[in-house]
């Protein structure tokens, strides 16, 4: 009896209090090297990390096994207590339903205004229309794009075009939100402005959020965890930390 | 499904068909080319049966009886006939009456003229039975079971005729269905070939909506609905077209060819359409699902 009832509490600390856990994972494709090298790492809800390190460390790699494109070679990954790896496939969209992303592209329906763009994320899982016209501009007044809603893409500037993407990832409420180099088409001014929005929706929201970035000067100005990656290891991971240089 | 994902869907099918025009036509060209065929064989097929099966129903087979039969043996005989399967209806004719009937037929109206010539019946044993069967095909049964009566003098029948009309309503059939059937093949191909088109200029939304979280269902109901509208229409076309054309038709030839008017009895083109209609709308949406579920389950694997 003790050891059963041991694991369940431990399962539901788990779910408590940890988002994202990467046990040993490794991954190799199936030409070369390993992109992932045995990397253990462990991401608290309500977290803000950053991700550093340059291209070819195992960024890329980490965030297709977190939305499930990819499955690891060996290792276990638990994203909000569901154990990757065990998905059925047509579970994934479902599980996916965990994850908001954000895009260095934006990856906005071009053909569609802002408020359709965001309101398509609301009838892919089903909500009811009344509340999509409740929900789309509450959601647009957080990232401040209150009065742009029947803007087309094109009409935007990028920062108000990742402002979008970012209401998009908002608004069915997931528990983490993915941002893969969300300032990388971006000028500072409008970066800064996309980052304090995530500040802001991690304070105010307790979402957690993972910031895969190259941006320097942000990273090391936010003063968040900061998991430093390199040819598929975690070199450093530290609280408030700074990034790393190369050499 | 909620009710508005289901508009959604629709929509969203209805934006498929428009942002590739070209491609959605050429499929609902295809598709109406078939079907305006397959409405043309089958409205050609189904008056040809109609007057294979008028012809058929005129064929009979005629008996005769041996001298000094008497009229209670016919009627046992009449009454044995009537109750074999094959046989639709049989009339008594007596001699009397084929005589009176002969008269009329022959003098028309100088019978009081020639009737003193004849003090008696000319046709003096001539009763006989018409036969008529429900199918030409079993003629040559009756016959043979007619033919084993010893009070039948003589069977007279129409086999050639029978025979022939069975044996071009198999081949105009078999004919008609195997064109149909591969162009059937083409218009799948062709929806298959449309959806394609429509998948590769969505690949990005796709793309977007697998990462947001949509189930299959969602990602590939609208290219479903999308092959299913081009169904739909590409059988209203020819439908309409056919409906037109086969009115025109039949006034022409009744106009042009009235001598033929008693072969060529054609069908009344509501009589026509009712089947006509549900099975091309039926084949149509068939083709349109068929052809965009198996292009979407191949591209989508999403």
């Amino acid at each position: 009896m003790a050891p059963v009832k041991n694991r369940k509490t431990k399962r539901k600390k788990e779910a408590n209090h940890s988002m994202i856990v990467l046990d040993n994972v490794s991954k190799t494709y199936a030409t070369g090297s390993p992109a992932l090298d045995n990397v253990s790492l462990e991401i608290r809800k309500g977290e803000f990390v950053f991700i550093v390190g340059d291209s070819g460390s195992g960024k890329s790699t980490l965030i297709k096994l977190l939305l499930r494109e990819l499955l690891p070679t060996s290792g276990k990954i638990t994203v909000n207590g569901q154990d990757v790896a065990k998905l059925k496939r047509r579970q994934v969209p479902y599980f996916r339903r965990n994850l908001g992303i954000v895009f260095q592209d934006f990856r906005l329906l071009k053909d569609r205004n802002v408020y359709e763009n965001v309101a398509f994320a609301q009838r892919i899982v089903l909500t009811p229309t009344k509340l999509i016209r409740k929900n789309v501009p509450a959601v647009l007044a957080t990232v401040g794009l209150a009065g742009k809603y029947k803007a087309k893409p094109r009409q935007l500037s990028g920062g108000e075009q990742q402002r979008v993407a970012v209401a998009r990832a908002l608004i069915n409420e997931p528990p983490i939100l993915l941002a893969d180099e969300p300032t990388g088409n971006l000028d500072p001014k409008n970066s800064w402005e996309i980052m304090k929005l995530l500040e802001k929706i991690n304070e105010e929201k307790g979402t957690t959020i993972l910031v895969v970035t190259h941006n320097r000067e942000i990273v090391n100005a936010m003063q968040k965890r900061v998991i430093t990656m390199k040819k598929g290891v975690i070199v450093s991971d530290e609280e408030k930390g700074g990034y790393i240089d190369e050499d | 499904m909620r009710i508005s994902t289901f508009f959604y869907t629709l929509k969203q099918g209805f934006i498929n068909i428009f942002r590739n025009k070209w491609f959605s036509l050429a499929s609902i060209a295809t598709i109406s080319a078939c079907l305006f065929l397959f409405g043309l064989f089958y409205a050609v097929i189904l008056n040809f049966q109609h007057m294979v099966k008028s012809a058929e129903e005129g064929v009979s087979v005629t008996i005769l009886f041996q001298e000094g039969t008497t009229t209670e043996q016919m009627q046992t005989i009449g009454n044995e006939i009537s109750q074999r399967p094959e046989v639709s209806q049989i009339e008594f004719t007596s001699a009397d009456q084929a005589w009176e009937e002969f008269k009329v037929e022959y003098f028309g109206d100088n019978v009081e003229l020639y009737e003193e010539g004849f003090p008696d019946n000319p046709l003096e044993g001539c009763d006989s039975y018409e036969i008529y069967l429900n199918d030409v095909e079993q003629q040559a049964s009756l016959v043979e079971y007619l033919e084993s009566i010893p009070e039948i003098r003589e069977v007279n029948r129409s086999e050639i005729a029978a025979m022939t009309l069975t044996g071009i309503n198999a081949v105009v059939a078999y004919v008609s269905a195997g064109i149909i059937i591969v162009l059937f093949a083409v218009s799948i191909f062709l929806i298959s070939n449309t959806v394609t088109i429509g998948i590769s200029v969505r690949k990005e939304e796709i793309n977007i909506m697998k990462y947001i979280g949509a189930t299959d269902f969602f990602v590939r109901s609208p290219f479903v609905v999308e092959g299913i509208l081009i169904g739909i229409i590409g059988s209203c076309i020819p439908m309409a077209v056919v409906y037109v054309l086969y009115n025109r038709v039949v006034q022409y030839i009744g106009e042009k060819f009235s001598i033929l008017s008693d072969i060529m009895q054609f069908l009344p083109v509501n009589q026509v359409f009712q089947t006509l209609l549900p099975v091309a709308v039926a084949i149509g949406v068939g083709i349109g699902f068929l052809g965009s579920i198996i292009t979407v389950r191949k591209h989508l694997r999403v």
